[in-house]
């Protein structure tokens, strides 16, 4: 581990750690805005690991960027820091100026586009939904076309019509309704899917965050909840069960990693496609395990498992699910033939 | 919890130039060769193939060039082991020997048995099996109640090994023994034994598998002798070898690559279908396939660096054979068609073979329940 990395996870880690309690996240699941936390992760320069450091970031890479979306999956963070380290890392590549505050990126459901015109300065229009953090965010990058050309865009939601909205793990997802709205900047864009697909891989690597809690809990639990006289994990039906977690649980995070390794050296349509299928699958397996072992207590509101666990489920389907992501390595895998198969696996 | 670590593991630029080397060589010794038998993978015994990969110095490729060997990196070897189980090469002859028993002698034989043995076993010459289960003994191996007793120069064994791979065309067994009985500890008193499989004494009955092949043994010891010196490493240390052994057993490819051909066969038939049901099946598997590789490739840089990875392979290899086990079935609901023991087509015949030889893939090295004990147990359950 380089030495900002070591950095970024030590500081991520201790603030997250102690900042985020299960008070502090029914709090903002009843909306209100964890502003001392926010503030505490941009100064702490937790927000923006990918910007040049001449840009104010931490110029890192995406490796480094994997342990604080780790992190903030695995707390489950009532902020949007993984939407901030997305739109930041899309708007310094593209040469744009990165403004403070938390940030967000739309659109992000397949099927909707915005419009963007030069009509007296950029002028951006349409409607967009569920966009990450759309009311809380300072910025929103929007990706739009113009003559087909894709450009990125920087505009303020507050211009916008909003409609709050919110996911299974109640993490606002808003409507943002544009209409000739002024822009702050707009700059084409070489790589158009950029958004969407760093937008899987933001939330591979915060599932694989989010299932390393749910098995950290689940191991705790289990050694804890006596019946029969004896923990709970003690018994083969449960240990087999947890076992089985421990797999999905390493197997997620091990594909989110070798995705940000990828993304660091060019195009790593593969492996963000197959950590997001993976961590989807990881997903689906590991909420019905970690459910049955906490038993009824986990079923409730009180306890901390939800907080996990509905995000996986929330997750899964955002930036695209495993169908998508799956039909994607499935096409290209098809249209390539059986010959290349195995040299394209190890060409990886 | 960080209680596994996977890293990604780079492997390095000398083991990506020798997959080019690899693979042109196995396009031309496999030239011809049908699917159905390229799907038999590491089960496929084929000793002049395995002189082949002697003579071009891949079988003991990363031990001590005094013992025959050729000093490559874990990675160079991996590169090696992989291109041919993903070719469908008929490895199994060398397999065991390049596996386990060579690091078995490396690790814990004198230096007798290693000169009279590893260079033998490096020319693809020596074939090993390895004699651990036996009828009343399986999951359970501690257990086994095959005895060998002191003698005159040596060591008489009575008792029977079951469930032994190729024993039938095998020059020797690792065989694990009892020397001493020990009430009340059954894990004292265990012993590893290299044994003659031509010695007096010893009867070799096949037995036949469900899919009609004469694959793995019954072994039975009537009054054989074993000379002292057939002794490896420590008498009654044989519980504590078997399970460094085992950590190698379980840390390679093979355990998620035994049904590549499948998938390989898979893409070919799909490859015209534009439907999407086609393209997530073959996608789904692919995205599977790719993490399971780098979790393997993950355990070779831990035994490059010298780490015992013994959980981290115990997760690979039950997370590689639930893939490579549902394999058959995914690959039947996406192709629609009839598995086949003969006749029909290529990819009909495959399927029809590995459907029937799935079951053994959660079985051999370690059954799913005993791996997931051993993950349990890492985890801090036990």
């Amino acid at each position: 581990m380089n030495e900002l990395r070591g950095i970024l996870t030590s500081t991520v880690t201790r603030l997250l750690g102690t900042e985020v309690t299960k008070e502090s996240l029914q709090e903002a699941e009843a909306g209100t805005w964890p502003a001392a936390l926010w503030d505490a992760l941009e100064g702490n320069g937790l927000t923006r690991p990918l910007v040049p450091e001449a840009q104010g970031g931490a110029g890192g890479t995406w490796e480094d960027a994997h342990v604080l979306l780790h992190a903030a999956g695995r707390f489950a963070a009532p902020v949007p820091l993984a939407e901030t380290i997305l739109a930041s890392a899309l708007l310094s590549s593209a040469h744009l100026e990165v403004p403070d505050g938390p940030l967000t990126v739309a659109p992000v459901r397949p099927g909707e586009t915005l419009a963007l015109a030069a009509a007296g300065g950029w002028r951006l229009s349409g409607t967009v939904t569920r966009v990450p953090w759309g009311d809380a965010a300072a910025r929103v990058a929007v990706v739009a076309p113009v003559d087909g050309r894709v450009h990125l865009a920087l505009v303020d939601p507050a211009l916008a019509a909003r409609t709050p909205d919110r996911n299974l793990a109640l993490e606002p997802r808003d409507t943002l309704a544009f209409d000739r709205t002024p822009v702050d900047a707009a700059v084409p864009l070489t790589d158009g899917d950029a958004a969407w697909r760093l937008g899987a891989l933001v939330r591979a690597v915060q599932m694989a965050g989010a299932l390393d809690a749910l098995l950290e809990q689940s191991v705790r639990y289990a050694n804890e909840r006596v019946q029969f006289g004896r923990p709970i994990g003690k018994f083969q039906a449960v240990q087999q069960q947890l076992a089985v977690l421990a797999e999905h649980v390493a197997a997620a995070d091990l594909a989110a990693q070798v995705a940000c390794r990828a993304a660091g050296r060019g195009d790593a349509t593969f492996e963000i496609a197959a950590a997001k299928v993976r961590a989807g699958d990881a997903a689906r397996v590991g909420t019905g395990i970690a459910h049955q072992v906490h038993g009824a207590i986990g079923f409730t509101y009180e306890h901390a498992l939800h907080f996990s666990t509905r995000r996986l489920w929330a997750w899964r389907a955002e930036f695209g699910g495993e169908t998508h992501w799956a039909e994607a390595l499935g096409r290209a895998a098809l249209a390539r033939g059986a010959a290349a198969l195995w040299p394209d696996v190890t060409a990886r | 919890m960080s209680t596994f670590t996977f890293e990604p593991c780079e492997l390095p630029e000398s083991a990506q130039a020798l997959r080019a080397d690899v693979r042109a060589f196995l396009r031309a010794a496999l030239a011809g060769h049908p699917p159905v038998l390229c799907a038999r993978s590491w089960m496929g015994f084929d000793p002049a193939f395995s002189r082949l990969l002697g003579a071009r110095g891949w079988i003991g490729m990363t031990w001590p060039t005094r013992y025959g060997g050729h000093e490559r990196s874990a990675f160079e070897r991996y590169v090696v082991l992989e291109e041919m189980l993903a070719a469908g090469a008929p490895v199994a002859a060398h397999w065991i020997a390049d596996r386990q028993s060579g690091p078995l002698l490396l690790r814990f034989g004198t230096e007798e048995q290693r000169q009279r043995y590893l260079p033998a076993i490096t020319r693809g010459e020596r074939f090993f099996c390895i004699g651990m289960s036996e009828p009343d003994s399986g999951s359970d191996l501690a257990s086994i109640r095959t005895r060998a007793v002191r003698t005159d120069g040596g060591f008489v064994v009575n008792g029977t090994k079951v469930w032994t791979s190729m024993a039938h065309a095998c020059h020797h067994m690792i065989a694990l023994f009892r020397t001493t009985v020990d009430a009340n500890d059954k894990h004292a008193g265990l012993s590893q034994f290299i044994v003659d499989l031509d010695t007096p004494g010893i009867a070799i009955r096949p037995i036949r598998n469900l899919a009609g092949e004469d694959h793995f043994d019954e072994v039975v010891f009537t009054d054989v002798f074993v000379p002292a010196d057939a002794l490896v490493g420590t008498e009654g240390q044989g519980w504590a070898q078997v399970n460094a052994e085992l950590a190698f057993e379980r840390s390679g490819p093979e355990r998620y690559l035994s049904c590549v051909q499948l998938l390989i066969e898979l893409v070919r038939e799909l490859a015209g279908d534009p439907s999407e049901r086609a393209a997530v099946g073959v996608g789904r598997l692919l995205a599977h396939l790719a993490t399971l590789r780098q979790m393997s490739l993950s355990v070779a840089g831990m035994l490059e660096q010298g780490r015992n990875p013994a959980l981290e392979a115990s997760v690979v290899k039950d997370l590689g054979v639930a893939f490579e086990q549902d394999l058959p079935g995914a690959a039947q609901e996406l192709l629609d068609v009839e598995p086949l023991a003969a006749g029909g087509s290529d990819v009909q015949q495959v399927l029809g073979y590995l459907t029937q030889i799935a079951p053994s893939f959660s079985l051999r090295g370690g059954t799913r329940e005993i791996l997931r004990g051993i993950i349990a147990r890492g985890l801090g359950l036990r």
